[in-house]
């Protein structure tokens, strides 16, 4: 039994071409669950909501690939 | 003369159909149902001096075992060749095929032969361990198999250089071999460019990689009792870069302790990728591995626990075959862990 990974990634075409079932946009290439124009109070509540909506990606029931925007 | 040693279905071996896909492998000695047509190739060369017999289901379920038992069977032979089928479009035969030539290979330390329709399964599990000459789908195409095998074997024992997969008829085994060119790759590469506007057929030096497709994972059910764990391709790695992770072209991951630490601390981490401008993450490796935003849900119950170690890797001008192994290096270990779910941050 497989272990459900979702890959967060700011360039959606190569997670799909390699083949990733699960997929959601991250902020940029350089800092994929960080964004460097924000306060760090403001930042780290950004990854937060990130890697919650990770989560929910990981909860999901997925049959194909899918694309979290 | 060369001493030569065929292997076949039971099948082609004339003991049955689907009734005796059971039979573990038997010894005949000399040439049996195909073998006529490798001994026809062969001619005054070479001697078809044992044929082992198998069952199908019995090699296809048990094919380290039978492989052994193939090994065992032959060694008191001594051949110097082993040519197995052709197996064409038969999936089970294919894979007993491409077992027994690699057995013979790195068992038995002698050449090996077979050959395969394209849409054989074996074809994908052992051309890159054994060379496999391309058939066509039906055994109607027997004798003009065998011929290409023996005289392609023929090259193997003899130890010449063999050519392009193309030229030679056999199935490309994913190596790089160099070779000198009489031009240089800039005229090469225009002249491909021009064919393909010419909508002309050309040939490019660059074997396009070819991606798995896997069934979706289940989802986990009870996130609150869940262990996830941390991935990248990122390049992080603490500093001094203890498992030597490479810049570009990785071979290996690393993993890292994280076990009781609650943000990602810019001292003690570095990045090796050479592929993206890591500054940003060098200011705060939780921009690529997002400790600190896990341990909090870890803490306030949303996750049952942050896996205590991340692993990461260096995904630039990556090479697909290493990397599926790292890949599934990663993978197994996961497992090994416990772990129900995966975060993979990508650069």
């Amino acid at each position: 039994m497989g272990i459900p990974a979702v890959q967060l990634s700011a360039v959606i075409a190569v997670a799909e071409m390699v083949g990733s079932n699960r997929i959601m946009l991250a902020q940029k290439i350089v800092n994929p669950v960080g964004n460097a124009d924000l306060d760090p109070v403001e930042e780290k509540k950004l990854r937060r909501s990130m890697v919650k909506k990770a989560l929910t990606a990981l909860q999901a029931d997925v049959e194909k690939q899918t694309v979290l925007r | 003369m060369i001493r030569v040693a065929h292997y076949v279905n039971q099948f082609f071996g004339g003991i049955g159909g689907e009734d005796k896909a059971d039979m573990p492998p038997r010894l005949v000695e000399g040439m049996v149902g195909p073998g006529k047509a490798v001994q026809a190739a062969l001619g005054d060369q070479g001697e078809v001096v044992a044929t082992v017999i198998c069952g199908d289901n019995y090699f296809a379920e048990h094919v380290e075992r039978a492989s052994e038992e193939v090994r065992e069977l032959l060694r008191p032979y001594k051949p110097d060749l082993l040519v197995a089928g052709p197996a064409f479009n038969a999936g089970r035969y294919g894979i007993a095929c491409g077992a027994t030539c690699r057995m013979a290979q790195n068992n038995l330390g002698i050449p090996a032969i077979t050959g395969m329709y394209e849409g054989n399964p074996g074809v994908d599990l052992y051309r890159r361990d054994v060379y496999i000459i391309q058939t066509k789908d039906s055994a109607r195409g027997m004798v003009d198999a065998v011929n290409k095998m023996v005289t392609f074997a023929g090259k193997l024992l003899r130890k010449e250089n063999i050519g392009r997969p193309a030229e030679e008829g056999y199935f490309a085994r994913g190596q790089l071999i160099n070779e000198t060119a009489d031009r240089i790759g800039a005229e090469r590469v225009v002249e491909m460019l021009l064919a393909k506007l010419r909508g002309e057929p050309f040939e490019s030096e660059v074997a396009r990689p070819v991606y798995d497709r896997v069934k979706p994972a289940l989802r986990i059910k009870d996130i609150h009792s869940a262990t996830i764990a941390l991935v990248t391709d990122g390049g992080l790695v603490p500093k001094g870069n203890p498992d030597k992770i490479e810049m570009i072209t990785a071979t290996r991951f690393g993993r890292y302790d994280i076990k009781n630490i609650d943000t990602l601390n810019p001292e003690a981490y570095e990045v090796s990728h050479g592929g993206y401008d890591s500054t940003l993450v060098r200011q705060d490796p939780n921009r690529l591995v997002p400790v600190d935003a896990m341990r909090d849900l870890e803490r306030e119950g949303v996750i049952g626990k942050l896996h205590d170690t991340f692993y990461s890797t260096t995904g630039l001008a990556s090479i697909v075959v290493i990397m599926k192994k790292v890949g599934q290096g990663i993978a197994e270990s996961l497992k090994a862990e416990g772990v129900s779910g995966v975060i993979l941050t990508s650069t």
